[in-house]
């Protein structure tokens, strides 16, 4: 058995009313305010989606990008307890803590788009179910891994409670429940990528590949660590405590031999089905192509190099560039890449509702985090004081 | 206990683990499925259409779907394409100066916009709870608002854009054409077959509507030849005509494994609106990829067991104690 010398966790402390809870505050209301709206008169009359693009940023961007931002947690666990490297356990609270939010409300931002949400059920319910399709796996897999995360995630509010007994129970089973929190991101992000295959000549042949699941699984896995970099720098900036750079060099380099994985495959599937001469047409898809995979390649050049990964500033910049990628690559496929082969004249840009909407849930994972961490023994104990 | 062979062998086990599941054994590859032999479709003839649009009209009131206004006055019910509430129309190919009926170059061409009701629909495999579903004897591609979560997955996968939703309505459902299965207990069929006055759009078993296809396709082009109308088998509505000048390309013959509605142009298919689409369906592809990752929930049970096993090694007592180090592992 290794062990590391770690500072335990600890609440941060402080008050929870400050300038940047009240700002997530008053998003959340208009939010509200819109999605009342949206279930009294229907989705048409707040979002822009129609009949040639009928999946708009609700889709793709709260629930396939929000989940893939939200890898955190899966890719730090993948490296603590599955390729047991337990100098990284300090990051596991806090990655979880993230991966927690960004899960559940990318499942709960499903009912904003749902058209028949009061059916929601049929999905897990036998005779409706349909398991070829992929929706299916992914609404599963993803629903799966939320309980699954509440469960990893409860000693946390078990040591706060003073429930040591029901923390040992669940101890000897934790084991399992972190490896089905490793197994089942790499089931649904995979597939994410995989629900593209069945829109067929529709999506842009650069995004359009049997490689897709394996393409949209190695990036789930960098993005993970690409956030890691980024909120450990937020965390630190915005609670005033100092950078973990002992443990975000040497993870900042483990998320480039990731990414080096993922660009010889992403390439090495472009040249093999011939579809790189799409990416040198004089229109936005391919502008969009080339923005996509100069982010995934830009951390090479921002923390190549061991005296380069020592300033936190670049970190924070690699984590920057992989989120834009990953988040490129899944608009790409799913908006920008889309419907433009089949000529239809429709086309999409979201409305104002639809763009506070999304903007309103990813205020709910910033104010949730900030309660937690003020509140609950989650980022390690720290001699500093808090600003508040 | 080394720690750093234990590493490596984590390292092995877990990239084991990985490659197992990311990388798909080539099992359970699922064919293309084919039209059901006893398959109901239209044909659709672009030669003989003249645009009158009975088929529109009598498709609104079958369905009973309201009217859309596209005009200042919003006199007639002026759909522009198909929609929640439409679920088929006559669309006009126009080029140059339009004077010749059926011809690519300066001239005017008809086409439908409906459901295909494919042999293998990608909007069948994308619905997580069966409301798309393909009845096994008629081919009939139905859905069930009482099923459906409107995710709206059979909109984007269709490759002809036919489901569609309606977006008006806090309860809207997906709209598109279901061969008017709702009619046939009266002894209806589908009611664009009905009203069309030409047999541009005739009624039948896919089976017997591609041999007449196949049919019309092989005849001289301005020779005389009689055209059934409403449905194929039904009593006697035929007339003799022209032959158009068909290209010889029956459309849904072969696409996606074949589609059950079929159709005839002197136009080139892509030019009024028909996708290019190849033998193989999506939806094969599709679930071919699905079953070889989870068929039989083989994989993802094979990778938990690898992975609990190496959890249970790497989960430390740092987990249950707050942190603090009672481990007292060698270093």
């Amino acid at each position: 058995m290794t062990t590391h010398q770690h500072a335990a966790p600890t609440p941060v402390g402080g008050s929870l009313v400050n300038a940047a809870t009240l700002v997530c505050g008053v998003l959340i209301a208009i939010m509200a305010a819109i999605l009342l709206v949206r279930f009294i008169f229907g989705l048409g009359m707040v979002a822009n989606i129609n009949d040639g693009y009928s999946w708009g940023i609700w889709v793709v961007v709260d629930v396939m990008i929000g989940s893939a931002l939200a890898c955190g947690g899966f890719s730090v666990a993948l490296l603590v307890y599955i390729f047991n490297k337990g100098e990284y356990h300090p990051l596991v609270r806090p990655a979880l803590l993230a991966s927690l939010f960004g899960y559940t409300l990318a499942g709960a931002g499903i009912f904003v788009d749902l058209g028949r949400w009061w059916n929601f059920w049929h999905i897990f319910w036998p005779g409706y179910a349909n398991p070829s399709s992929v929706m299916f796996e992914v609404a599963v897999c993803v629903t799966a891994y939320i309980l699954v995360m509440w469960i990893e995630f409860s000693p946390v509010f078990l040591e706060k409670m003073g429930r040591r007994d029901v923390k040992k129970k669940l101890n000897k089973w934790l084991f399992f429940f972190i490896a089905l929190g490793v197994l089942l991101p790499m089931m649904h992000q995979s597939s994410l990528g995989t629900m593209l295959v069945v829109m067929g000549g529709q999506v842009n042949p650069l995004w359009q590949t049997p490689a897709v699941p394996l393409i949209y699984l190695l990036t789930a896995i960098v993005i993970g660590y690409g956030v890691v970099l980024f909120e450990s720098c937020v965390a630190a900036a915005g609670y005033r405590r100092t950078i973990e750079m002992r443990l975000l060099n040497p993870l900042s380099k483990i998320m480039l031999g990731v990414l080096a994985v993922y660009l010889v495959v992403r390439f090495g599937d472009l040249l093999i089905r011939g579809a790189l001469g799409e990416a040198f047409h004089p229109d936005w898809v391919a502008i969009s192509f080339w923005i996509e995979n100069i982010a995934f390649v830009a951390p090479f050049f921002l923390i190549g190099s061991t005296q380069a990964r020592r300033n936190p500033a670049n970190l924070f910049l690699a984590g920057i560039a992989i989120m834009i990628g990953g988040i490129l690559l899944r608009l790409n496929g799913f908006l920008i890449g889309y419907g433009h082969f089949t000529g239809s004249g429709w086309t999409y840009f979201p409305s104002l509702a639809e763009v506070m909407v999304t903007v309103g849930i990813f205020a709910i994972e910033v104010l949730g985090y900030i309660i937690i961490t003020r509140r609950f023994p989650v980022l390690p104990r720290e001699h500093a004081q808090v600003a508040s | 206990m080394d720690t750093r062979r234990h590493f490596l062998k984590g390292v092995v086990a877990g990239g084991a683990a990985i490659t197992s599941a990311a990388v798909a054994p080539p099992a359970c590859a699922r064919e293309t499925h084919s039209r059901p032999a006893e398959a109901l479709g239209l044909l659709y003839d672009a030669t003989l259409c003249i645009g009158c649009k009975a088929c529109v009209a009598a498709c609104k009131e079958a369905n009973n779907n309201p009217p859309e206004f596209s005009t200042e006055d919003r006199l007639w019910d002026t759909p522009l394409d198909t929609s929640g509430y439409t679920f088929n129309i006559i669309k006009m190919y126009r080029n140059g100066t339009m004077q010749t009926k059926d011809a690519e170059v300066n001239g005017f061409a008809f086409m439908k916009t409906s459901c295909m009701h494919c042999a293998d629909p990608s909007c069948v495999s994308a619905c997580p709870v069966s409301a798309m579903t393909k009845d096994p004897a008629t081919g009939i591609v139905a859905y069930d608002p009482g099923a459906c979560v409107g995710c709206r997955y059979c909109v984007v996968a269709c490759p002809f854009g036919i489901p569609k939703y309606q977006y008006d309505s806090p309860t809207g459902k997906i709209g598109k054409c279901e061969l008017c299965r709702h009619r046939y207990a009266d002894g209806h069929y589908s009611a664009c077959a009905e009203v069309c006055p030409t047999g541009a759009t005739l009624y039948g078993r896919s089976a017997d509507l591609l041999l007449e296809a196949k049919r019309r396709i092989a005849l001289k082009p301005g020779s005389v030849t009689r055209y059934p109308r409403g449905k194929i088998g039904g009593p006697d509505q035929s007339y003799e005509g022209p032959v158009g000048n068909y290209l010889q390309h029956v459309y849904g013959e072969k696409e996606f494994g074949g589609t059950q509605v079929l159709k005839l142009s002197a136009v080139t298919f892509a030019k009024v609106g028909m996708p290019d689409l190849p033998p193989k369906s999506s939806a094969a592809t599709s679930e071919t990829l699905q079953h070889s990752l989870y068929g039989g929930l083989v994989m993802p049970v094979v990778v938990l067991g690898a992975l609990s096993f190496i959890a249970k090694r790497n989960v430390h007592d740092e987990d249950d104690e707050s942190g603090t180090d009672k481990d007292k592992g060698e270093k």
